[in-house]
């Protein structure tokens, strides 16, 4: 049962901007990328309404209490039968539906893949227009003015977005998580949609899940190697240090192009951003498009010849000197450190 | 497959003196690395299915050079969307390539697969190819990095932070593709000369601008941050263990 039916209630009314968030759940937590989209929202619109989109209400109702939390008084449950598994079409045709009953100023989703994604098909299906990939949005007059990313990030474009209901979506780590006062108890309104079955076309028919062993875009460290590292061969030191700090391997385009390391592993705008706690960037000089891949780790630690490579400069920690001869001696001097201090203490 | 005209910088981008744009008196063009591979697969379905490729780009009449390339790489057939030189929006650019797409369709083309890259290494609006897909009434899913096609249908792969996602579409469909689907191959001078032979159709786009418009662009705020050098070579290990200690890594 909802708490309230959805259509005209007094709280969307003119009086009030409402400002939707689509919400991106990590089991029953509210994803960061979607906190950060609340952070934003909540300087958009008088009100902020979450968006979930599932089967039914039970992911709503479990999500809605971290909601409150995060300022949101209302939790839209957008609900078909088809939303049971993820699929493009029905999940940007479903927030399509949810848009044109509750024509919000705007609607703010987390610039993951599948916000969007999900974004791009809402905007298709409502002809409304959608700034992808933003870093900043502010309320100007009945537009909103946005900052968004270029060239994966290497260049901001200022733009004005202007339409009757704003589709926008935030990059991910562009902006701070703002705390807020939070709210006890945010009211689910179930919002039934009415999908055309053929929308199954685009669902996912089958997921694979990755064996074990950590992925370069969820490694709390990556060790990453360049040209500097000089051959695929040149790899197996990283391995061994990745291996020993529970990390992954990654690499920058030269090493993907040269054919030492996969595609799969490329750091950077055409490869995959990550935002580990600890990048440890080899043989690498920091070219922006490389950059914008791994400048949201916590911490970088640089080792190159050349103590003015940009990556050097940007970098929280470096080491000057050979790949190879520095990581052979720090997997050593690693492998000494794990070793019982004096025989008598072990044990 | 639609692909776009894009500088090709090097590591700095040059932004012109009133930051309107970028500077590319000095800059080579290209079309985006995602678009090399969708090219480059359509090429390979047509080696092994025959049938024919047919590359469109959006853009000035410059642009031609990025289908010639795409011919270069093998495509039989290249169509030119000409506009004026200005930075379409998304709407603007995506009304003008289904129009282009659904002309050619009522002259007696069909297309089974329509391939984009999954965004454009410039603008990255990450948009385009759906908006195009809903005017063509076809399915889409973006961000593919493996294509099968079998009678009827396609089976697409896409990777996930949890694992690898897998559709079976009905075709005919659209796709958006990422680097990372296949490894691109340099045209041989025998496609080179072909291209530069080829006949390229022409199309007029109209401009119907949405509601996304440019004011410019501009470099982020700088992110040097002080740097502590740890040491040189191979004498720099203790502190790099230290380090990994403070991370709690040890
Ligand atoms: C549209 C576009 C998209 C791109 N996308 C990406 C992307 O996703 N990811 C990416 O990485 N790049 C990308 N690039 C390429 C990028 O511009 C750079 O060319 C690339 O990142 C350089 O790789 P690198 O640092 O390994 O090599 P280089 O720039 O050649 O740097 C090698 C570094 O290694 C150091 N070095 C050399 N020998 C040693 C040694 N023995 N020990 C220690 N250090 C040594 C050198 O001092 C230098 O700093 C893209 C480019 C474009 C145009």
């Amino acid at each position: 049962m909802s708490d309230a039916t959805h259509g005209s209630n007094g709280q969307s009314g003119a009086s009030q901007t409402v400002c939707l968030v689509l919400v991106e759940a990590d089991g029953d937590a509210v994803c960061e990328a979607t906190r950060q989209a609340l952070t934003v929202a909540r300087e958009l619109a008088g009100t902020v309404e979450a968006v979930v989109l599932a089967a039914d209400e039970e992911l709503a109702r479990r999500l809605a209490p971290a909601l409150a939390a995060e300022g949101v008084a209302r939790v839209h449950a957008v609900t078909d039968p088809l939303l049971a598994e993820y699929g493009p079409e029905a999940f940007g045709a479903a927030l399509a539906q949810l848009i044109r009953s509750v024509e919000p100023t705007g609607v703010v989703a987390p610039g993951t893949a599948r916000g969007n994604e999900i974004m791009a098909h809402a905007a298709a299906v409502t002809e409304l227009s959608l700034a992808t990939g933003c870093v900043a949005i502010a309320v100007d007059g009945d537009a909103w003015s946005v900052t968004r990313q270029r060239w994966g990030g290497v260049l901001w474009e200022d733009a004005t977005l202007a339409a009757s209901v704003k589709l926008a979506t935030l990059a991910p780590h562009a902006v701070a998580v703002q705390p807020t006062p939070g709210l006890e108890h945010a009211t689910v309104s179930t919002f039934a949609c009415d999908l055309d079955p053929t929308l199954a076309r685009t669902q996912v028919a089958q997921r694979t899940p990755l064996g074990a062993g950590v992925t370069l875009s969820t490694a709390p460290v990556v060790v990453s190697g360049g040209r500097g590292v000089g051959s695929a061969e040149g790899f197996a030191v990283l391995e061994e240090l990745a291996e020993r700090l529970g990390g992954a391997v990654g690499c920058s385009r030269v090493a993907t192009n040269n054919g030492w390391r996969p595609h799969a592993d490329q750091v950077g705008q055409t490869g995959t951003r990550i935002a580990p706690n600890l990048y440890i960037a080899c043989g690498i000089s920091g070219a922006t498009q490389h950059w914008v891949g791994c400048k949201d780790a916590q911490r970088i630690l640089a080792i190159n010849t050349d103590p003015e490579a940009s990556l050097v400069q940007r970098a929280d920690y470096a080491v000057i000197g050979d790949v190879q001869t520095v990581l052979r001696a720090v997997v050593d001097e690693l492998d000494r450190a794990r070793q019982p201090a004096d025989a008598g203490a072990g044990g | 497959m639609c692909v776009k005209r894009a500088p090709a910088p090097g590591a700095k981008i040059p932004l012109t003196a009133d930051g309107s744009a970028i500077d590319t008196r000095n800059l080579g063009f290209t079309m985006s690395p995602h678009e090399e591979c969708a090219v480059e697969e359509a090429v390979r379905l047509v080696e092994a299915h025959g049938g024919s490729a047919t590359v469109m780009t959006l853009g000035p009449p410059e642009a031609a050079e990025q289908m010639r390339d795409g011919i270069a790489t093998g495509a039989d057939h290249g169509v030119l969307v000409e506009t004026d030189r200005t930075d379409w929006d998304p709407q603007a650019t995506a009304a003008a390539l289904g129009e282009a797409i659904a002309q050619l369709q009522q002259e007696g083309a069909r297309f089974d697969l329509v391939l984009f890259g999954n965004e454009s290494a410039d603008a990255a609006h990450e948009q385009v190819s759906v908006r195009v897909a809903h005017r063509l009434g076809l399915p889409i899913v973006n961000g593919i990095k493996g294509l099968e096609t079998s009678d009827g249908h396609v089976a697409l792969r896409r990777d996930t932070a949890a694992g690898s996602e897998r559709y079976e579409v009905p075709l005919p469909a659209a796709v958006a593709v990422k680097k990372g689907l296949n490894l691109p191959r340099y045209p041989a001078l025998k496609g080179r000369m072909r291209a530069r032979k080829a006949t390229v159709r022409t199309i007029a786009a109209l401009h119907h601008p949405g509601g996304l418009t440019s004011h410019g662009l501009r470099y982020p705020p700088d992110e040097t941050t002080e740097t502590e050098i740890l040491g040189r070579g191979a004498d720099a290990a203790p502190r790099v263990v230290e380090l990994l200690g403070e991370e709690g890594l040890t």
